[in-house]
């Protein structure tokens, strides 16, 4: 049986006057794995922004349900204290931060063996990394690993993970997969925003996205052929086919 | 007070009651103009004269000399009001090294000026770090002007930081003039964190002089209520493979005004100068981030600011 851990219903938003999002309706359901694929411009990364509150992305008509709860006018902080957490696709850098320190800000009342395990999860060690700042001296694939080990610490029961493979090494982006693999098996929630067919091999379920609309939805398994032979080679950009979407 | 209760209370102010059980670690206990405990080591000189209205310092680090451990110097005052008014002059002499911990210790300040007029002669392949810390009271009542005159001789190394590590701004005038000869390398660093009214006014000059000559400097600020911060960075360069940076970085809540003037002037065609300035409210990523991961905004944005100034 199924159980949504996150409803969206009839939700549009608009952005500098063009319509992004057009009456989109889903259900997440929880412990899966669900991607948002699509090419870039089809509204991914907007959905997922706009289910955390991200600043400019509050203004929507349409609502969203987390754990049967309304949570349209939540600000950021009250919705990541119900359980919901974003993972950007280019993680902030802050001066003079450090990695500990960043990580136990998530960390609410557990203790630091816990957070170091989670620095280890990522596949970085605590005696080198967690006096380090959390900026610029770090490398973007260090900064993916320390922003997902702040996601672990702080145990979510939903992330929204957006572009997870975007500016990484080959090695980095395997030690992601690991982690989501084992966050599946935890029956965590995760929901991965990608235009990549290596990320969304990750799904169990995937949401197939062009042009602000969910062209299709299904086991990832039937999305992922169409995905590659379609929507990768793709020329029009964000235009539906003409005669709908055929999954085998 | 007598002079030990005095020492005890500032020790106690500025975290360094452990170092009077250290022979090997040198101090100087300096309440508004008048010496109130010393430790000196083989090598470290310090020579004052106690006036009515002001005090005059000299130290020397001698020749050759390595001083391993921080010396500690404590300057203070522990009354609601009132003025010190200092005079140091600070050499470490041709290859000597040493490291001053200055602590500034103003608790209960209403009503509190700390003027501190000095020079820092740094000799040939000499290394000098000095790290300025201050302690004031919440009430911001203090007035602090730091003026100093830097001379680096060729191969010096000069490594400053100003750091207000508690209590309020109040008026913070800051005035560092630095003058760097040959393949001599200088970084200024201010850390300094303003509340309500308080005043922050940043000075940093440094001229390169000398071929290969280096400087760095740096201003971090977070102005919050109507603290009024200004930032004057100048570098001038003038000789072959002079190189210079200027970073500043100023962060505003409230109703705080904070301004930054970079100024760079290269006059040598094999020199370089650059310079880079953040102004404006916490990084929006930086806040959404944290935010995401349950803080609320108000303790999202001082964990930034905190590693900022850290």
């Amino acid at each position: 049986m199924k159980k949504n851990i996150l409803e969206i219903k009839d939700l549009s938003i608009s952005l500098n006057g063009k319509k992004i999002l057009n009456n989109i309706s889903m259900e997440i359901w929880e412990g899966y794995v669900h991607a948002i694929v699509g090419p870039n411009g089809a509204g991914k990364s907007t959905l997922a922004s706009t289910i955390m509150g991200l600043e400019g992305y509050r203004h929507y008509t349409g609502s969203i349900f987390f754990k049967e709860k309304d949570i349209s006018k939540l600000s950021i902080d009250e919705r990541a204290r119900l359980g919901i957490t974003f993972g950007w696709q280019e993680p902030a850098r802050y001066e003079g931060l450090l990695v500990k320190d960043f990580l136990k800000a998530a960390a609410g009342n557990k203790n630091d063996d816990f957070i170091f395990e989670q620095l280890e999860r990522v596949g970085l060690e605590p005696e080198e990394y967690a006096e380090r700042a959390v900026d610029k001296t770090l490398s973007g694939g260090e900064r993916k690993k320390v922003e997902l080990a702040s996601i672990l610490v702080m145990d979510p029961d939903l992330v929204l993970l957006d572009e997870p493979d975007s500016g990484i090494d080959v090695a980095t982006l395997d030690k992601i997969f690991e982690v989501i693999k084992e966050q599946k098996k935890k029956k965590r929630t995760i929901v991965l925003i990608t235009h990549s067919l290596a990320v969304l091999e990750q799904a169990d379920h995937a949401f197939l996205f062009c042009n602000g609309e969910i062209l299709e939805k299904a086991v990832a398994k039937k999305i992922i052929p169409y995905f590659k032979d379609r929507c990768i080679p793709c020329k029009h950009k964000n235009i539906p086919d003409k005669e709908g979407v055929r999954l085998e | 007070m007598n002079n030990n209760d005095l020492t005890k209370e500032l020790s106690q102010i500025t975290e360094t009651d452990d170092i009077f059980k250290q022979p090997d670690i040198a101090h100087v206990f300096i309440h508004q103009h008048k010496v109130i405990q010393s430790h000196l080591l083989p090598g470290l000189k310090v020579d004052v004269k106690e006036f009515e209205d002001h005090i005059v310092v000299n130290t020397i680090v001698e020749k050759n000399i390595k001083i391993d451990k921080p010396v500690h110097m404590c300057f203070g005052m522990l009354p609601e009001k009132g003025i010190q008014k200092m005079v140091i002059h600070n050499e470490i002499q041709e290859n000597a090294s040493a490291s001053f911990l200055s602590h500034c210790a103003f608790p209960n300040a209403v009503d509190i000026q700390h003027i501190m007029d000095g020079t820092i002669k740094v000799g040939k392949n000499a290394r000098f770090r000095y790290l300025e810390k201050h302690v004031h009271g919440l009430h911001g009542g203090v007035k602090v002007y730091p003026h100093t005159k830097i001379q680096l001789s060729e191969g010096a190394r000069y490594y400053s930081e100003f750091e207000l590590i508690k209590g309020r701004a109040g008026l913070i005038d800051i005035d560092y003039e630095a003058f760097c000869e040959k393949n001599s390398v200088l970084e200024m660093i201010s850390r300094i964190s303003g509340k309500e009214d308080d005043k922050i006014m940043i000075k940093e000059t440094a001229h390169l002089m000398g071929e290969r000559a280096r400087g760095f400097l740096s201003s971090r600020v977070a102005a919050t209520g109507n603290t009024r911060a200004e930032v004057y960075n100048k570098l001038t360069a003038s000789a072959a493979y002079a190189r210079g940076h200027i970073d500043c970085t100023e962060i505003i809540k409230d109703n705080a005004i904070v301004s930054a003037i970079p100024i760079v002037e290269v006059n040598h065609p094999k020199a370089h100068i650059t310079h880079e300035a953040a102004l404006g409210s916490v990084d929006s990523k930086q806040l959404q981030t944290l935010m995401a991961r349950g803080l609320n905004e108000e303790d999202a944005t001082d964990l930034i600011i905190k590693g900022l100034l850290s």
